[in-house]
């Protein structure tokens, strides 16, 4: 973990409620995809945990859903605001523990947002990516969260919409059981409903699944985050937010 | 140069911040951020007899000014504690420490205490009385004279390390269980825990913790800490660990006017991960203000007019 000040550089409304913040300032503490930054706001006593969209070593990117006054607060912030962060919180996906596993990365809605790190991360350490499916709602909200950079990298891209106003309708799950039914690993983000069906699907014998919880510190200390898994209670925030499929208690 | 070491019931710290019990687990997180050797003393999570995974989900909620919390006492239990926690302290900490100690019955309470008692590096146990978020039967030792004074001697009869009763400032009159503690033979007091409080979310109408209710933390309890502390301090004669809202070496140095020989930082550490050490490290100018050399003139100042 590394506590630095950043600077708003650009805010872009994608719409829906979604912005990509863009931050200048020391990022190298983030040390793997899937990690989060816990950003202090003016006026909040608690500090606002934030997946880590993409990074490089002078700055990062982050998608930030307006759920509340504090998110609100942040996403309409001038450009050239400094920020107190603590960046690389959590233990992100482990992308070596993915060789070999022709993974496929799952995300649903917002969940996205980490696999483009992830997708790069792996890319970069040679380990192999089955196909990457993403859900959403409608084909309102896939146009707002995918950007398509995925197609154009070459990856084999799949979408579900639960309205069936793009690709399959229904489910990721749908996707994976349809389309992918030797898929076996997946490296998921998204909604706690989706991940539990994800993981419990027959054909999955292993995996990463990102989890949510409410926090207080964001690094480990008040155990407020605090999920059973079946190695006892461990911490969304400092031991996960990724954990894998074995140690995972729905 | 500013004497900032303080002594509470002839433990010597070297200064007044002790990080709160429940903000700091055994010190390993804060140990990768800085020095914990910095620091006056530190106060670990709540340990009970057995390991206690807690409440369930959601168990955090913002406040304005502050934070609810609802973990329920998660910890491994006194025999891992003492197993695996202890031995990692002696690395990573090498003042005294202060055991926070919860429990279900007298027994447990002794028990705990007892066990501890042969750590070397335990310097005060901190007799937890007052955790909101666990019940048993709707009742809670530190809400009544008899049951506090109960758990004291209890406690007493088993250990030769000096306790200090953490108390609860969720009752009527807070001078009445501090009396019966000191009574009973305590040898100092912690106050305050939590301010009982919850939140409800309007989107599901229902309340924001699975709990339901939690403890409330952070500068809005400041006031309210404050207030008791200063009360205490005109009833009692025993050494006073002030807690609640701290969140600046001047809200510390308000404290030990108030009545505080030392002062505990909770969710101050919970915002800032350095909180603790950028309060002591200000706290000399603050003394320097004042116009005290010695940070422990600072205790109860303010009950005696100029």
């Amino acid at each position: 973990m590394k506590r630095g000040i950043f600077t708003l550089e650009q805010t872009r409304n994608w719409g829906g409620g979604l912005w990509m913040l863009r931050l200048v300032g020391d990022a190298s503490g983030i040390t793997a995809p899937g990690q989060f930054v816990n950003i202090e706001l003016p006026g909040k006593f608690l500090r606002r945990p934030i997946s880590v969209h993409e990074w490089w070593e002078e700055g990062l990117e982050l998608l930030v859903k307006e759920a509340g006054e504090g998110t609100r607060n942040l996403i309409h912030m001038p450009v050239g605001t400094k920020l107190d962060i603590l960046t690389g919180l959590g233990n992100g996906f482990d992308v070596q523990a993915a060789k070999g596993k022709h993974a496929v990365l799952v995300g649903g809605g917002i969940g996205i947002a980490p696999l483009y790190g992830l997708a790069r991360c792996m890319e970069e350490a040679g380990v192999g990516i089955r196909a990457i499916v993403v859900g959403f709602a409608s084909e309102e909200q896939a146009r707002i969260l995918y950007t398509g950079d995925w197609v154009i990298m070459g990856y084999r891209v799949l979408v579900a919409t639960e309205d069936g106003s793009l690709g399959t309708k229904g489910l990721v799950t749908d996707v994976l059981e349809k389309m992918l039914p030797d898929c076996h690993y997946v490296m998921a983000c998204g909604p706690a409903p989706m991940l539990k069906a994800v993981c419990d699907l027959p054909q999955i014998t292993g995996g990463q699944f990102s989890f949510e919880a409410r926090m207080a510190c964001g690094f480990g200390a008040c155990v407020g985050c605090s999920i059973p898994t079946k190695n006892g209670p461990r911490r969304v925030c400092k031991d996960g937010p990724v954990f894998r499929k074995e140690e995972i208690v729905w | 140069m500013v004497d900032l070491s303080v002594s509470l019931a002839g433990v010597w710290l070297k200064n007044p911040i002790i990080p709160a019990s429940g903000t700091f687990g055994y010190g390993r997180e804060f140990a990768e951020l800085y020095d914990l050797d910095i620091l006056g003393s530190f106060s670990w999570k709540g340990t009970t007899a057995e390991a206690r995974p807690g409440n369930p989900q959601p168990r955090i909620a913002e406040t304005p000014s502050g934070m609810l919390n609802a973990v329920g006492l998660q910890n491994p239990g006194v025999d891992a504690v003492i197993a695996e926690e202890v031995p990692n302290l002696c690395k990573i900490f090498h003042g005294p420490v202060i055991a926070n100690v919860g429990g279900f019955s007298l027994e447990e309470y002794a028990e705990n205490c007892r066990k501890l008692s042969s750590c070397e590096q335990v310097a005060i146990l901190e007799v937890n009385i007052s955790c909101p978020n666990v019940h048993m039967g709707g009742t809670n030792f530190g809400s009544a004279p008899e049951s506090a004074a109960a758990v004291t001697r209890a406690v007493k009869a088993v250990t030769n390390k000096p306790v200090f009763m953490k108390l609860s400032p969720n009752v009527t009159d807070i001078t009445a269980i501090a009396k019966s503690c000191a009574d009973a033979g305590a040898d100092g007091l912690c106050l305050i825990n939590t301010l009982l409080g919850m939140r409800i979310d309007l989107k599901t109408r229902r309340p924001v913790l699975a709990n339901r209710t939690g403890g409330l933390s952070g500068p809005a309890v400041f006031p309210v800490a404050l207030r008791m502390v200063w009360d205490v301090y005109e009833a009692v004669k025993l050494p006073i660990i002030g807690c609640g809202g701290v969140c600046s070496a001047r809200d510390a140095a308000e404290m030990m006017l108030a009545g505080a020989a030392a002062v505990e930082v909770g969710a101050a550490n919970l915002r800032n991960p350095y909180a603790c050490k950028e309060m002591i490290e200000d706290l000399p100018a603050v003394c320097t203000e004042l116009g005290v050399s010695k940070i422990s003139d600072l205790t109860g100042g303010a009950h005696h007019e100029k």
